[in-house]
């Protein structure tokens, strides 16, 4: 390719400012958090602490922290598991194929595109109207479901497209019975796979702030809580907030990719 | 028998959490209300009262602009970057390792990293302070943060990933062999970029456009936060009416934004078949 050359230093500086771009005004807040006691909301840095760390578990400065962490927490682990589960389960129904797969389908693609305020809104009327209280745990739960559940669904799409099939049908010439081709050849091929859509269920729930505003009741999650704080809070507990919970976010990609290696690795020693 | 058994816990999910809110918001968008409670009944003024005021065109206008220019810039950004990577990174791991780190900031969280724009853009931020610096103004900008700019750059900042991520993959799927034809035939660098690369991620293009599109019409938090709460859209004027506890307004105003994204959905579905993008 002719072109190749000439633009590659333009595109590569390019990448490299795109980069800066995504990931630098995060630097900027995970370094501020660590700001000394007298320093405020932009640079320059007034000495380092972790005073403010230390400010965000005081109750009375920043609102129901602790509560809404542990209630994150909680709903994205929920979260994780059932999506793993639907997904897996609805992408081995969409393999098979069934009566109105193609309706279920652009249905979830539907409830992945819906704009998000009018989601929540619904969810939080449907709720009222049938006299059940909104709760994290339950319409909380399912607004996140609407949104985690399509991007499981289209990993399993993509997942099961690149199936080889030859697999599962050696495994059924050496007789081995549908729950054992499942248990046996399947799932140990697509772990790594599943793993991913655990990390999305995760992530997008222990992030969500748009479709959860009117749907979590009384008690708030964590994005609701710091959403509020962004209007009350002046000081660098913001970023120190922000710094803890992208630190989770990293610690569960870590967790992911580690698991992810692990299965791969169990696998090719197995064929080895 | 078995996979009508797995396909329900997900069609039960999108029955209760996504065909029956839609369908609550159809029904309240006909009731009417006082300062205390919902009144069922079948009403049009929630749709008059919305259409006859000029307020609502002059929103819609403003969210239509906010998601034109947002939609352009994430394209052309999203579009170079995953060009960069399919085509000028050579080896497929270093692909993976870049595309890894163009999609890590997708699971974080978004509050956080409009948050993270306040030490940068303020008024005694990184921007400000440099070009104070540098002597090129003498008073900090103010448009920096909390204005129209700051609402279209965090944009651009939360949802370039979602062009670059389907835009890549189709990408990744051209035969290597077709742009090498087009050089051969004589095309240079911008004619086979125009002529074949482009026309080739078109789905790539319409599905990243949806998922833009439809996030920047129906959102109420970035432009919230991002404009200080001085811009209005479709889904900040739902969310004041809702406040004020008038949910049929709210819904009315709902159902028109999802005829809205529909139509537009519709249009861009015609350019892609995503089962089989997958």
């Amino acid at each position: 390719m002719l072109g190749r050359r000439r633009s590659f230093i333009p595109l590569l500086l390019f990448f490299i400012f795109f980069v800066v771009f995504m990931y630098g005004p995060m630097i900027a807040i995970f370094t501020l958090s660590f700001q000394g006691p007298g320093g405020g909301l932009t640079f320059p840095m007034r000495g380092a602490s972790f005073h403010w760390f230390f400010e965000l578990f005081q109750p009375q400065r920043v609102g129901d922290f602790k509560g809404s962490f542990i209630r994150s927490l909680s709903l994205a682990s929920i979260v994780m598991i059932l999506t793993v589960m639907i997904s897996l389960a609805a992408g081995l129904a969409f393999r098979k194929g069934f009566k109105g797969a193609s309706f279920v389908f652009y249905l979830s693609i539907a409830s992945l595109i819906v704009p998000s305020i009018l989601l929540t809104l619904g969810i939080g009327l449907l709720f009222d109207q049938l006299g059940f209280e909104s709760q994290w745990y339950s319409s909380g739960l399912g607004a996140h479901l609407s949104w985690t559940l399509p991007f499981g669904l289209l990993i399993m799409f993509a997942v099961f497209n690149r199936f080889d099939k030859s697999y599962e049908e050696a495994a059924r010439d050496m007789g081995a019975s549908p729950r054992q081709v499942v248990q046996l050849v399947l799932l140990p091929i697509i772990a790594p796979s599943l793993v991913g859509v655990g990390l999305f269920g995760f992530t997008l729930s222990f992030d969500e702030f748009a479709r959860s505003l009117l749907a979590m009741g009384v008690y708030n999650t964590l994005p609701l809580e710091i959403f509020g704080m962004t209007t009350t809070v002046t000081t660098p507990t913001l970023y120190a907030l922000g710094t803890l919970t992208t630190s989770i976010s990293f610690f569960v990609m870590g967790v992911s990719f580690w698991l992810i290696t692990w299965f791969r690795k169990r696998r090719s020693g197995q064929f080895n | 028998m078995t996979r009508y058994l797995q396909i329900t816990p997900l069609l039960l999910v999108l029955i209760l959490f996504f065909i029956g809110p839609i369908i609550v918001i159809g029904v309240v968008s006909f009731w009417d209300y006082n300062a205390f409670s919902l009144i069922p009944d079948f009403v049009l003024t929630n749709y008059e009262e919305l259409f006859s005021s000029g307020v609502t065109y002059t929103i819609y206008l403003k969210t239509l602009k906010f998601t034109l220019v947002t939609w352009l810039v994430t394209f052309l950004v999203g579009f170079t970057v995953a060009y960069f990577l399919a085509f000028h990174v050579q080896s497929l791991t270093w692909q993976m390792a870049l595309f890894l780190i163009c999609t890590i900031p997708f699971l974080t969280s978004n509050i956080i990293r409009m948050i993270a724009w306040i030490p940068v853009l303020g008024r005694h931020g990184l921007v400000n302070e440099t070009l104070l610096g540098m002597g090129l103004i003498d008073k900090p900008l103010e448009w920096l943060l909390y204005s129209d700019f700051a609402v279209v750059l965090a944009f651009v900042h939360l949802y370039t990933l979602f062009m670059v991520v389907p835009i890549f993959n189709t990408m990744m799927r051209i035969d290597k062999s077709i742009i090498e034809a087009a050089y051969d035939a004589g095309a240079n660098g911008w004619q086979t970029l125009i002529y074949v690369v482009l026309p080739l991620c078109k789905s790539g293009i319409a599905i990243g456009s949806i998922f833009v599109i439809t996030l920047v019409m129906g959102d109420f938090v970035t432009i919230q936060t991002m404009s200080g709460g001085q811009s209005a859209s479709v889904g900040v004027a739902m969310n004041n009416k809702r406040a004020l506890l008038q949910y049929p307004a709210a819904a009315a105003d709902a159902v028109v934004l999802l005829i809205t994204v529909l139509i537009i959905v519709a249009v861009l579905m015609r350019f892609v078949n995503i089962r089989k993008e997958l």
